[in-house]
């Protein structure tokens, strides 16, 4: 942070670019030469240049490491926060069509748009991505989960009105191979029949006639579709497959279109069929998309889902974040979450205050602790040592477990009280499941992350220093006051960061003896990562709390100076 | 030939005749196929997962000696796993055993397999196709092949001296602050609780999911809750409420009936079980999706036996979870150590079933994140 400035005074030892600098302060009176007759500047720069390659050689693999196992998942995890491609990415056609909606009006989208849900709903289950949109968007509005599921087993009925039709008009339009040969061309179709004589290669991609899709648009599309999911996804033989249903809505959609002249002067494969299809299609039975989705759920009609579906649709969001900080994205911008759901800023507030809280109270307990062992003989401060350091050597989740003995109402401590008489046995104190308990197991937990950096400083201050201050006249108090312990704030300021951010994370110990008062942000973070599912949320909690410890490191780093803490 | 022929027949009409499994003597559909000989399987670890082994892992080990088997406690993180586990496109588990709201959640996302229960899963003995033996009841999604059926349930102390010699015997009682003072221990999430809310508010079982989606609904049922919350210790893993009664923290918990069997019949504790309004949870396998054909014909191979009638009725030797097949009912037995009837402690019992409820899986997956919000936010506040 600052070297530079420790280079240029002499107050730390020689680095090897101390030449270099002080080439630069020569270089105002002309350039200083090396023996080759090549400027110094220009040498030593190469010398060092290959040195630092060196060096950044051999720091190397830990940096790899580091990127590879470290920094690049936490940011992928992180940039999850804002993600929100599967909405556009699922329904594709009905967020381009829901742009044009008002969705401050309060009259739900029109058929229209009820259409493309239709062919974007229908191509999502066939890939079962439905359900997947219906739980992300469940999280913004409750019931789109089961509307979605319940709309996905359904939707696959409602073309089969127009399928139906065709069929029941002309047994041409039964079976694959006369699609295929309507919408493939013709050298597709050709290697397609090699291919069936010997299948063991693979499949050939279907390739699109020529001219088909000025004649049939919707039916291109949608057979397109069809045909990559039977060749890619599902590796199926695309000519002994039947179209789906929304083919035939296509083809309705098509052949009832108000321009004819494209059909009329159709003249490739089947175009009889067409013509005739035409005419016939003319007096189908037809259905409304919107009565068919009202029919499957009655949510449909609600405009709350459709304005869900619209904020929702950019493929970044802040959603997440506004979510973390208990707002909500509405129709008019971002609000506050009604009073009875504001939960993340009370344990934003909490996990600050109560780190803060352990932080004092490891520093309370921990520096006589580390006063009396830099003050002892080495023997005697070695076995106290091998005490403080034991907890290490316990499993968290076992010294966590004590604490709950110990603490709880019928526990150790309780008993001891109740014996003493010091509390009545029907009185007896709560110490565990709220904060109170989450501060004691924690500050016990955390306490040699205190003790440590702690007694490596102290251990450097000469005892003499406190003998000088008294001999000339010094109170116990005024001599560790104003000699020793302003020596000592080095090892606070390393102990403090040390457990405070370490306790801002915690999530185990508040687990289990914070009851309701005493969890931290973390446990729900937890709880979203691994039982919600909701890991935009967790990462937008996650983020906010990696900027907070950030932003406090840099405040820390601006009042006490980060050059102020050692370890010793 | 004949002779086989022979042999084939007289085995089959002497299990007949002892009405013992016959249709699932049968062998798996995939039998003879290319299989994988290690598996992963996913499952709770502890009395559960020991029920398990005991009941099916270690036969099927039996019969096919060359197959590994692979433990992972990691249920309770499942959902989780399955899901990074899929994103990095590196399916390590075979096999997961997961709840059924969980299993829910997990086919929707499209990391479980859906598959057509007739075909993977053996019939009843008496040849009853697989989908009706289990039933839609337990069948709650393509994905989910049930093992079993628990419930939450309350477990109280018998020697409290405040209650006058009163024990509990209604789910109101845990609301009853009067008769029954003292510590309660509820899990911390919404499910159930809210139901016993309103259940104990005078709303009728069957309108308790409906009234639950209106805001006045809710409120009731948190209104309720707050006349017992300063009594209330709330628990987040399932073992918390049997070891927070037994240490005499709280004097009604609510808690897995299994745990509480453990703590009543095996540990002796002065426990006992109130069964009213328990609420019926299920457990059963899922296969992750994306598995290779070897795996997966090895996962189906051994499912079709660690889901048949006998396999499952064995499992409530080890432990007091109901069988998810009808047809394994009457086979269930005694406990294994213990050595006492196992039927009276089954959730499924009729004389312990008489005022019981099913989670609303469906309503739940729809309501869950919403709930839980104001739920914890209700804690906090």
């Amino acid at each position: 942070m600052s070297d530079i400035k420790n280079a240029t005074t002499a107050d730390t030892a020689p680095t090897p670019d101390d030449a270099l600098r002080t080439a630069d302060v020569a270089q105002k009176k002309g350039p200083v030469l090396a023996a080759d007759g090549k400027p110094l500047k220009k040498s030593l720069n190469r010398a060092l240049r290959l040195q630092k390659m060196r060096a950044l050689a051999l720091i190397a693999p830990l940096l790899i490491f580091v990127l590879v196992t470290f920094i690049a998942p936490i940011a992928d995890m992180l940039f999850r926060s804002v993600e929100n491609e599967i909405v556009s990415e699922t329904l594709p056609k009905t967020t381009a069509a829901l742009a044009r909606w008002d969705a401050k009006g309060d009259t739900i989208p029109d058929e229209t748009i009820f259409e493309a849900l239709y062919d974007d709903m229908f191509f999502a289950q066939e890939s079962k991505l439905h359900t997947r949109l219906g739980s992300r968007l469940n999280y913004e509005q409750t019931g789109v989960s089961s509307l979605f599921r319940k709309s996905g087993r359904r939707v696959e009925d409602m073309g089969e009105v127009y399928q139906d039709q065709f069929e029941d008009f002309d047994d041409f339009w039964k079976t694959g191979e006369n699609w295929n040969s309507i919408m493939g061309s013709d050298e597709w179709l050709a290697e397609m029949q090699a291919w069936n004589a010997n299948p063991d290669d693979r499949q050939p991609r279907f390739v699109l006639r020529k001219g088909i899709e000025d004649v049939l648009p919707a039916t291109t599309e949608s057979y397109e579709r069809f045909a990559e999911f039977v060749q890619v996804k599902d590796e199926d033989n695309l000519l002994k497959e039947d179209p789906w249903a929304i083919v035939y809505s296509s083809l309705y959609a098509d052949l009832t279109r108000a321009d004819t002249a494209a059909i009329s002067a159709y003249n490739g494969p089947a175009a009889a069929q067409i013509k005739a299809a035409a005419v016939a299609a003319a007096g189908f039975e037809t259905v409304n998309l919107s009565e068919a989705f009202f029919d499957i759920d009655k949510d449909w009609g609600d405009i709350d889902v459709w304005r869900t579906i619209k904020i929702y649709s950019p493929k970044f969001t802040n959603g997440y974040f506004l979510n973390a900080i208990d707002m909500q994205k509405s129709i008019d911008g971002p609000e506050m979450r009604p009073e009875n759901e504001r939960i993340y800023g009370i344990l934003f507030w909490r996990t600050m205050v109560m780190s803060v809280s352990i932080t004092l109270s490891c520093i309370l307990l921990g520096y006589p602790v580390a006063w009396i062992l830099a003050n002892l003989p080495t023997r005697s401060a070695n076995l106290l040592l091998i005490l403080v350091l034991l907890p290490f050597w316990t499993s968290l989740l076992v010294r966590t477990s004590a604490w709950k003995v110990m603490l709880q109402q019928q526990g150790v401590i309780n008993d001891t009280l109740v014996w003493l008489g010091l509390v009545a046995n029907d009185d007896r104190l709560v110490l565990i499941n709220n904060q109170t308990g989450t501060i004691i197991a924690m500050t016990h937990i955390l306490l040699p992350f205190m003790i440590l950096p702690l007694y490596s400083v102290m251990q450097t201050i000469q005892p003499t220093y406190l003998r000088a201050a008294k001999s000339l006249g010094a109170t116990n108090w005024t001599a560790f006051w104003r000699v020793y312990f302003p020596q000592s704030i080095p090892g606070i300021g390393a102990g403090s960061i040390l457990v405070f951010i370490l306790a801002i994370g915690y999530y185990i110990t508040p687990e289990i003896v914070g009851g309701t008062s005493g969890t931290f942000i973390s446990n729900r973070i937890a709880y979203h990562i691994s039982s919600s599912l909701n890991w935009g949320l967790g990462a937008a909690l996650g983020a906010i709390l990696l900027a907070a410890v950030l932003l406090l490191y840099y405040a820390y780093d601006k009042i006490v100076g980060i050059d102020n803490v050692k370890l010793g | 030939m004949k002779l086989t022929k022979t042999l084939l027949a007289s085995t089959a009409l002497t299990v007949a005749a002892t009405g013992a499994v016959f249709a699932q003597d049968s062998k798996s559909p995939v039998a003879g196929m290319e299989m994988a000989n290690e598996m992963t399987i996913v499952s709770w670890g502890g009395a559960y997962q020991e029920s398990q082994l005991k009941a099916y892992v270690e036969p099927y080990l039996e019969m096919n000696p060359d197959v590994k088997v692979v433990w992972d406690e990691s249920s309770g993180e499942g959902v989780a796993g399955m899901r990074a586990q899929s994103e990095a496109n590196n399916v390590t588990w075979d096999l997961v055993d997961a709840t059924a709201a969980d299993t829910m959640r997990l086919c929707d996302e499209g990391l479980a397999m859906e598959i057509d229960h007739d075909e993977v899963l053996a019939p009843a003995p008496d040849g009853t196709p697989a989908s009706e033996d289990f039933g839609d009841e337990m069948l709650v999604s393509d994905c989910f092949i049930p093992q079993i059926a628990y419930s939450y349930t309350f477990g109280y102390r018998t020697d409290v001296a405040d209650w006058n010699g009163n024990a509990p015997t209604k789910i109101c009682d845990v609301f009853d602050l009067e008769n029954f003072p003292g510590k309660r221990s509820l899990e911390k999430r919404p499910h159930n609780n809210m139901e016993w809310a309103l259940m104990c508010d005078g709303v009728a079982q069957e309108d308790i999911y409906d009234m639950l989606e209106t805001d006045e609904g809710q409120q009731q049922a948190f209104d309720k809750l707050e006349t017992i919350r300063d009594q209330t210790v709330w628990w987040t893993s399932g073992a918390e409420a049997p070891q927070l009664l037994a240490d005499k923290e709280v004097v009604f918990g609510s808690a897995y009936n299994g745990r509480l069997f453990s703590l009543i019949e095996e540990q002796n504790q002065p426990i006992a079980m109130m069964w009213d309004a328990q609420s019926y949870d299920l457990d059963g396998w899922v296969i992750p999706e994306g598995l290779d054909e070897p795996t997966l014909n090895r996962v189906k191979d051994f499912l079709w036996f660690a889901t048949d009638t006998q396999r499952l009725a064995d499992q409530a030797a080890y432990i007091s979870y109901g069988p998810a097949r009808k047809s394994s009912a009457a086979l269930v037995g005694k406990h294994a150590v213990l050595g006492i009837d196992m039927a009276p402690h089954m959730p499924t019992n009729p004389d312990n079933a008489t005022n019981s409820f099913v989670q609303n899986y469906t309503w739940w997956a729809d309501y869950r994140d919403d709930l839980d919000a104001k739920f914890q936010a209700w804690l906090v506040n």
